[in-house]
């Protein structure tokens, strides 16, 4: 087996297991992959069909990893599709990873959608460091909302709270997990959050982050081409999220102009978030 | 050039800084075209790295999506293949990009089917704080573009003959290894005016994945970068460089303050790098023009240009 991240890894898709209509996790041998970071991605090559960057979730079988792809474009709709058995290539993982201040107390976390991916990895780490935790996970409607019970699990030896917030209200508390966020930064005493999502959540996120004085550690998605910092499609000012990223910190997040509102389309051109 | 840009190009008028067809660089590193190439922030970040030099990526009249991935991966020989496609947000958006350029030499790369698609493009660069054009005359995987104008002759003195009527900016023309022979190319272009050579390209090139039995490449073909190609590099900057007499910058594979070394030694006045990027980072320019810097000293030279061709007499 090469031992060089770069080159591009076969990999057998081995288990499947359906979160929602719209979001399936593949589990696959690879023991590159299943010494991730949390933050850190994997570069997923569907053949003759696209590659992505992909966060790495957590399997609990050892030498495993996983994946996990919502329904969305014409890559990750392929891979959507992908079955038992399938072959697909991987190369990484890549990246930088969450930086956790030994010194934390309590910890919160705030991901949607398949953000919640690298968030779960560091469950598993802040459960190892004894961390109190508080994982808010955003979806928009119950259907829609996955890793509640992954979250309860990768915490189980630590004091923890797991939260859901859904924006139709059919389950847990109604509204955004920014919303929720607003409302318990008031009433607990957190040092770091932790975040990963939809860019206009994360920049949410850090705007009330930044008001209540708290470090903050954000894991930050764009269009990539190489992964290894030599295209420039990931840039966000004279960042490289492939590279220099993916977790970026408070400080640098906050001369991030672009940092939710602007990303660079396949040709390199700057392209406004709808809001 | 711009009154400011010469002014800080003077401050380094040094061991390491070279010149080339009007070209004044604090030190012979360039980034090469295709590599980190659309953001201004990115070229500043860049020249604070130490880069001597930025060319941009190829831009081309209009904006360039470039092909799906898997458009680059590595190879184990500190290589690369890739088949971007010329993705480039297009010569519009670009300007915009690098209106507020202060001090950064940069060189943008223009990229077109045909010659009538460069004054325009021209014109919307000329008037910016640029040093001026790298003409790609040989990416090997988009058709009708690169290598497919670079093949052909004509159409390469008749491009080369455009521009010139258009600017007063130097013009540095990318060859690489097409069908015509990279040599003979470049007597074309340096007949038709141009000021200078990069060579080399990338190389048409395959991988086949053998457990999904494919392609992996999304456009099947792409180009060779890094250190499978360095000896290509080193043979064709030495044969242009000593049959023309032109100025040229190396290209391909350099990795190491040994390999820049080497392409000025074969006749290189400044070298570009690219696949290095990726392997060892943005320090890559710093590593390379302190030991390019040590290698003088030790030689007992006054000027990196002393070096550039010494290998011709033999």
């Amino acid at each position: 087996m090469p031992t060089n991240i770069d080159r591009i890894r076969s990999i057998v898709i081995e288990q499947i297991i359906e979160e929602t209509p719209t979001v399936k996790t593949f589990v696959f041998k690879d023991e590159i992959s299943s010494k991730a970071k949390p933050g850190q991605f994997l570069m997923v090559w569907i053949p003759r069909v696209e590659e992505l960057p992909m966060s790495v979730m957590v399997s609990d079988k050892k030498g495993y990893a996983a994946i996990t792809i919502r329904k969305h474009g014409f890559g990750s709709t392929a891979l959507f599709n992908k079955r038992l058995g399938d072959l697909l290539g991987v190369r990484g993982p890549y990246g930088n990873q969450f930086k956790i201040d030994k010194e934390s107390k309590k910890a919160l976390l705030v991901g949607g959608g398949t953000g919640l991916v690298p968030l779960m990895r560091l469950t598993i780490t802040l459960n190892q460091l004894n961390i109190d935790t508080t994982v808010i996970i955003g979806a928009k409607s119950k259907e829609e909302m996955f890793f509640e019970k992954q979250a309860n699990d990768f915490l189980d030896k630590t004091k923890h709270n797991v939260i859901i917030s859904t924006e139709d209200g059919t389950y847990g508390v109604r509204g955004y997990a920014t919303d929720v966020m607003s409302i318990i930064v008031n009433k607990d005493k957190f040092d770091t959050v932790y975040t990963c999502g939809p860019e206009l959540m994360m920049k949410k996120v850090v705007d009330i982050g930044l008001a209540n004085s708290l470090s903050i550690q954000a894991s930050l998605e764009r269009y990539m081409k190489c992964g290894v910092g030599i295209c420039a499609s990931c840039c966000i000012g004279d960042q490289l999220v492939c590279k220099d990223g993916t977790v970026f910190n408070e400080k640098q997040l906050s001369t991030m102009i672009d940092f939710g509102r602007m990303y660079r389309d396949k040709s390199g051109r700057k392209v406004n978030f709808h809001m | 050039m711009h009154r400011r840009l010469k002014r800080i190009h003077e401050q380094y008028n040094d061991l390491l800084s070279v010149s080339l067809a009007g070209l004044q660089l604090r030190n012979p590193t360039m980034l090469a075209s295709g590599f980190l190439g659309i953001s201004q922030d990115v070229f500043n970040r860049l020249y604070r790295m130490g880069a001597g030099g930025i060319v941009s990526k190829s831009i081309s009249i209009e904006p360039i999506e470039g092909y799906r991935n898997p458009t680059v991966f590595s190879l184990e020989e500190s290589s690369y293949i890739n088949a971007v496609g010329l993705a480039n947000p297009g010569a519009e958006a670009f300007s915009r990009e690098i209106a507020s350029n202060r001090n950064v030499p940069i060189i943008v790369s223009l990229v077109g089917s045909s010659d009538n698609e460069f004054p325009s493009m021209i014109k919307k660069f000329d008037g910016l704080n640029i040093l001026g054009y790298e003409i790609n005359l040989s990416c090997p995987h988009v058709a009708k573009m690169g290598m497919e104008v670079g093949d052909d002759p004509e159409m390469v003195c008749a491009i080369i003959k455009k521009i010139k009527s258009n600017t007063h900016k130097p013009i540095i023309i990318k060859v690489g290894i097409g069908s015509v022979d990279v040599v003979k190319i470049a007597q074309v272009a340096k007949d038709a005016g141009a000021d200078a050579i990069t060579a080399i390209n990338t190389i048409r090139a395959m991988a086949i994945d053998i457990e999904t039995m494919m392609p992996i490449l999304n456009n099947r073909i792409g180009g060779l970068s890094g250190k499978s190609i360095k000896p290509v590099g080193v043979r064709s900057v030495y044969e242009i460089s000593k049959n023309l007499g032109i100025p040229v910058i190396g290209c391909g594979g350099i990795f190491t303050w040994e390999d820049a070394v080497e392409f000025m030694l074969a006749g290189a006045s400044a070298v570009q790098l690219g696949s290095v990027i990726g392997y060892k980072g943005l320090s890559a320019f710093t590593t390379i023009t302190k030991g390019i810097k040590k290698y003088l000293e030790r030689k007992g030279l006054k000027s990196a240009m002393e070096i550039v061709g010494l290998a011709h007499k033999y």
